[in-house]
């Protein structure tokens, strides 16, 4: 049977939802990762002008870049998508699909010569 | 899981399935694995070609054959595209909390708040590749016009594509025909406008912050 979730219905009686809900975060903490999401994209862009006054820092700056996206894409997915609540098989299908994309990333990128130049 | 249940609800809400899981979510999700190859291919493909422009323009200052070209991108104007996205998901979350509680009129308004913030961004990517346009990048212009275009303007269709949704959940709401019963709904239109957000978070730090 499908795991539900109770709570009341516009025309009063019961609902029944039809999916896993169980431990899903409230409206105040889907806010407050709002406000960590919108931090940390300030972060990036106030990282991305650090070079123009510190010359010696560029080669950090893709590294720094790149770990803050992966911090907003994994907050989005796992509390707003509620991946980190829900069953693993959806899991499965995502990570699955991500894993290829960036498996095929890589590839082109190897064929291309953009890591042995 | 034993539950009261109305009978105008019972087949639908409490269906079997071999997973125990409702299977549109299962198709969304199988979705969305898929649509990360979609993505996945275009960003691979503008990676790839990244500064390999033979002519001008290019989204950085660069010089190319001995000619200077200054960058067409514009950061602080991307940044604020990718900060009104990011909000909209917290507003698309904020419409599946409130149906789930029985909070139609919450989620009528996070739902006109999501489609508005949306409205916003593809307003935005429209005047960014008209002001690219003027600077002479076309589709056919250099590799970087190609791929750019490619990949952000199959993103845009995307969040087009969610809008529209939106605003049909929103009339299908108004219409009283959304119960806190087909919260599903919501939550299968949510996941969408969602992953297109996370796409955009890629996007935004591989194509515009990513120095080549």
């Amino acid at each position: 049977m499908i795991e539900s979730h109770g709570g009341p219905r516009e025309g009063g009686d019961i609902y029944v939802g039809p999916s896993v809900e169980h431990g899903h975060p409230t409206a105040q903490k889907y806010i407050a990762i709002g406000v960590i999401l919108a931090v940390i994209t300030a972060i990036e862009v106030a990282v991305y002008y650090i070079p123009e006054y510190v010359p010696g820092f560029a080669p950090l700056l893709p590294p720094i870049l790149l770990i803050l996206s992966a911090i907003k894409f994994s907050l989005v997915v796992m509390f707003f998508m509620h991946l980190k609540f829900d069953s693993r098989l959806f899991s499965s299908f995502f990570v699955g699909g991500l894993l290829l994309a960036g498996a095929v990333l890589i590839a082109l990128l190897a064929l291309f010569h953009h890591f042995f130049a | 899981m034993e539950h009261a249940v109305t009978p105008a609800h019972a087949a639908h809400a409490e269906h079997e399935t071999s997973t125990g899981l409702d299977h549109r979510k299962i198709a969304m999700w199988a979705f969305l694995g898929s649509d990360c190859l979609f993505f996945g291919s275009f960003i691979s493909t503008y990676m790839i070609y990244r500064g390999r422009s033979i002519v001008g323009p290019c989204p950085h200052e660069c010089v190319i054959n001995g000619v200077h070209y200054e960058g067409i991108f514009s950061i602080p104007y991307t940044s604020v595209s990718a900060f009104v996205l990011l909000m909209s998901s917290v507003t698309m979350v904020l419409a599946l909390a409130a149906i789930q509680r029985g909070n139609h009129r919450g989620l009528r308004v996070w739902l006109l708040a999501t489609a508005l913030l949306g409205s916003v961004f593809v307003g935005g990517q429209y005047f960014e590749f008209t002001s690219f346009w003027r600077h002479g990048l076309h589709l056919d212009t250099n590799l970087f016009g190609t791929t750019f275009f490619v990949l952000t303007g199959f993103h845009g269709a995307h969040v087009t594509i969610g809008i529209i949704m939106l605003l049909s959940l929103l009339a299908t709401s108004l219409m009283g025909r959304l119960p806190t019963s087909d919260s599903l709904t919501v939550e299968l239109t949510g996941l969408y406008w969602h992953f297109v957000d996370i796409v955009w978070i890629v996007i935004f730090t591989l194509v515009y912050l990513l120095p080549i």
